[in-house]
């Protein structure tokens, strides 16, 4: 069984088409603890103990959120600032997330073909994910491919997002029960609900 | 009864005339009392007028201003003087009187004169050098300081001089002593009250340790229940009456001990300068000091008798220039010694040349001891008084010659005087003491007044520094130094007194940012209208969070609930300021067509919102996260446009 916390930033949440579902099912998931940032922070008055206390107590942590402006939503570079300090994640004797996962889950609204050299996003959404992903490697943690949703706007039309929630739950669940094929993970740039590399019972 | 309120009368036109032209011209109020009372010094001969003893009368300015420098210092600080107080003051008192009883002897003084003399001029004008030092904001410099610990420990060194001037008493003269010691002890007041006389060394001892204990136990834990007793009849002038009375009462039991009044005061403001009713007792007591040192002054300069001087000009003139050479030329060594420097030193050298008032008590006590010649005495006086009118002209050049050259050094300095810019807080109760606290906690000075005394002692407990006191009285703000405050914070109860205070320091102190503390919306325009632009109202954010709280339990989500709000006190201000604008405190609210017109305005938008259209507050701040449409991703798309720039990368 592994240590799963999975953190939720949404400042529109009651406008959310896909994400709020997701939030709901990880919420319900046993075994696995779920932050709403915007709930426990409505005014990004972070507690950095509270959450470094939270990071030692998990193995692998998940950030659920939109895709806004090439970012996250604001409150995640607030944690970051506050969170993960020198001495503790990173820095002379900061090796306390020394080889936890970090997992982002996030949903874009361009299409996928935006996302090329072509389109109109021009760059591959992991170009956009890189802050996050050298955070990680310098806090010496696994940055796994994003479980990404493109056109997101256009989901619910297309009957997506029931798919794509499941397959949100059945990520999660995964990791928690060590059946999420990390390796085989890593051998994609993201991953989407159809190509899981999720192991059978163990 | 019409003969003192012509004297009074005489007094206060010379004064209220010389000194603002004195200080106008820049030569101090010190200089300008002097001048008037040489002016005046005609009519009062005419009058038949006995300066001397007006004199001895307005010499107790002295003890009420040694009462206010203690008030400003804590006991702390004085011990951290002790070194200078005994070495400097001690050296400072022994050398000079050494040194002129040499000269003396060398002018054919026989030794016990000579002694006499030195004794005499070895002292210096506590009353002018403190008032010039104070006024020109010197006090707390070293040159200032160091001034002080002489000056305070020639004021001690007066009493053992008085006990022992009468064994130098000359044979020749002494037919001449019994009655004049009777004419004495009639006016001197020192010796004549004194109880321990009478008794032996050890007893004596036990009597002045007692006095003294009395003074510091007494103002440690009486004072309090005294102010709480007074408080009861709520008037204003039954404190200045007890503060009179405590100064007036602790100089007469060092008389009666035998001590020094001037200490004995002293060492009363000492006692009381931790304590909350530090700021009171300073204001009320600062106007009586500043007249009766106003009347010594004018005394001192009617008392020049310039038929004598002219009679023998130049030997006054010499020994006048002689003897504040002299005591600049010990001082001036002893600063080397006790390392003052740079234009502290000269401060200290100039500022201290003079004889002082004590010189005249002891003149007169050592005449009536039949010590030295009336006719000598007469003279001595003289250069008392001219060494004297002459200090102000030492401390001009001081200013003018001196610090100049040094200014470089005294701009280095300034950040430490600095610490008296600090906050004044109007009212400790459930709101000033929250604001009291932060400021605390981030590292500002602060300065609380409260006038409830119940409520101060309870704070007093938990080591919060209040003081008592009405901030409405100008002079007590004066005492807590609005004069040097950046920031008066208002969190008094009245209505009212909140504008009224507003409104007072708006108009005189504008360099000081006001917050006050509103009762309620009609409350807010007339702070503002009295010109305060940081106003609070004092429940207006805990019901924001009444409302906040009630959402969430509501099951409205955290960030929501908090935008929501937000929403509303942006909403609110805007309103606030607008309907400010136009609020006219002489007109009643809903006669003011104008203000009638606007609040309807927004009570429709309020009443709109409360319908729950949300197009009243609620979409300004909900607008940066809806969505596009899905219509409007799909023509984007469709479009296939290059563009990176608008909400459609969110994905919802």
């Amino acid at each position: 069984m592994a240590r799963l916390i999975v953190y939720y930033a949404h400042p529109g949440h009651k406008y959310s088409h896909v994400n709020r579902f997701m939030a709901r099912e990880a919420a319900a998931i046993d075994g696995i603890s779920y932050v709403d940032m915007y709930r426990d922070y409505p005014r990004f008055d972070i507690d950095a103990d509270v959450e470094q206390q939270r990071l030692l107590e998990h193995d692998v942590v998940v950030f659920q959120f939109p895709m806004f402006w090439y970012s996250t939503p604001s409150i995640i570079k607030e944690w970051q600032d506050l969170v993960l300090e020198h001495g503790f994640a990173y820095g002379a004797g900061g090796d306390e997330l020394d080889g936890k996962r970090l997992q982002l889950a996030v949903t874009a609204a361009g299409p996928e073909e935006a996302y090329t050299p072509a389109g109109y996003q021009h760059f591959p959404i992991r170009t956009f994910l890189t802050p996050l992903e050298q955070t990680a490697r310098l806090c010496r943690m696994h940055f796994s491919a994003p479980y990404v949703l493109y056109s997101a706007l256009q989901a619910p039309g297309k009957g997506l997002v029931e798919p794509h929630v499941d397959g949100y739950r059945r990520l999660l669940e995964a990791i928690r029960d060590d059946r999420y094929d990390f390796n085989s993970a890593d051998g994609h740039d993201v991953v989407g609900f159809g190509d899981l590399p999720i192991k059978a019972e163990v | 009864m019409d003969g003192f309120l012509l004297l009074a009368f005489l007094f206060l036109v010379a004064g209220i005339i010389a000194v603002p032209i004195a200080s106008r011209v820049g030569l101090g109020s010190v200089l300008g009392y002097l001048i008037a009372g040489i002016a005046i010094s005609p009519l009062l001969k005419q009058l038949h007028v006995d300066v001397i003893s007006i004199q001895h009368f307005a010499e107790f300015g002295v003890v009420m201003m040694l009462f206010l420098v203690g008030l400003e210092l804590e006991p702390r600080l004085l011990w951290s003087m002790r070194n200078r107080l005994l070495g400097l003051g001690g050296l400072q008192v022994t050398v000079t009187a050494a040194a002129l009883m040499a000269i003396a002897m060398l002018f054919g003084q026989p030794w016990s004169v000579a002694l006499a003399i030195g004794l005499v001029f070895s002292l210096s004008s506590t009353a002018i050098v403190l008032q010039t030092l104070n006024e020109k904001g010197l006090m707390q410099c070293d040159g200032g300081q160091s001034s002080f610990s002489v000056l305070l420990f020639q004021d001690i060194a007066v009493i053992p001089m008085l006990a022992f001037i009468p064994f130098l008493a000359l044979p020749e003269l002494s037919e001449l002593a019994a009655s004049a010691h009777e004419a004495v002890a009639g006016d001197e007041g020192h010796a004549s009250m004194s109880i321990v006389e009478s008794l032996g060394g050890w007893q004596r001892a036990l009597v002045t340790i007692g006095a003294i204990a009395l003074v510091v136990v007494g103002g440690n834990y009486m004072t309090r229940p005294i102010f709480r007793y007074i408080a009861i009849a709520r008037l204003r002038e039954l404190f200045t009456a007890f503060a009179l009375l405590l100064i007036i009462g602790i100089a007469l039991l060092m008389i009666v001990v035998g001590l020094s009044p001037a200490l004995g005061t002293f060492l009363a403001g000492v006692v009381l300068a931790n304590s909350e009713y530090r700021h009171e007792l300073e204001s009320n007591v600062d106007p009586f000091k500043g007249l009766l040192l106003g009347v010594f002054f004018i005394t001192v300069g009617a008392s020049i008798k310039f038929d004598l001087l002219f009679a023998d000009f130049g030997t006054i003139i010499a020994m006048t220039a002689g003897v504040m050479g002299l005591k600049a030329f010990v001082l001036y060594a002893l600063s080397r010694i006790f390392d003052i420097s740079g234009s502290d030193r000269w401060l200290f050298t100039l500022g201290l040349a003079q004889a002082g008032e004590f010189g005249f008590v002891l003149l007169t006590f050592t005449v009536a001891s039949s010590v030295i010649s009336a006719a000598l005495a007469e003279q001595l006086l003289l250069v008392v008084a001219l060494s004297m009118l002459l200090t102000p002209v030492l401390f001009i050049a001081y200013d003018k010659l001196i610090a100049p050259r040094f200014a470089k050094t005294k701009t280095e300095e300034a950040d430490e005087i600095d610490e008296t810019g600090s906050v004044i807080i109007a009212g400790h109760g459930r709101f000033g003491g929250i604001v009291n606290r932060i400021l605390l906690s981030a590292g500002f000075k602060t300065v609380v007044l409260d006038y409830q005394s119940e409520h101060l002692e309870m704070l007093r407990t938990f080591g919060v520094k209040v003081f008592f006191g009405d901030a409405m009285r100008p002079d007590l703000l004066h005492a807590a130094g609005i004069e040097n405050a950046k920031m008066l914070v208002i969190a008094i109860d009245e209505k009212e007194s909140a504008t009224e205070l507003v409104r007072y320091v708006a108009q005189n102190y504008p360099h000081v940012y006001i917050v006050a503390r509103a009762i309620d919306r009609h409350h807010v325009y007339e702070l503002w209208s009295a010109g305060c632009r940081d106003i609070i109202r004092e429940t207006f954010d805990s019901a924001i969070r009444a409302g906040r709280s009630a959402l969430e339990a509501l099951g409205v989500h955290p960030y929501d609930a908090e935008r929501q709000t937000r929403g509303y006190v942006a909403n609110d201000r805007r309103h606030m300021y607008e309907l400010a604008a136009v609020y006219d405190p002489d007109i009643p609210a809903h006669e003011n067509a104008e203000y009638v017109e606007k609040t309807k305005a927004f009570v429709g938008t309020y009443e709109q919102a409360m319908q729950g259209n949300s197009a009243a507050f609620g979409s300004r701040l909900d607008r940066g996260w809806v969505p596009p449409t899905v219509e409007d991703v799909e023509a984007e798309s469709d479009a296939d446009e290059r563009h990176g720039d608008d909400k459609s990368i969110d994905a919802h």
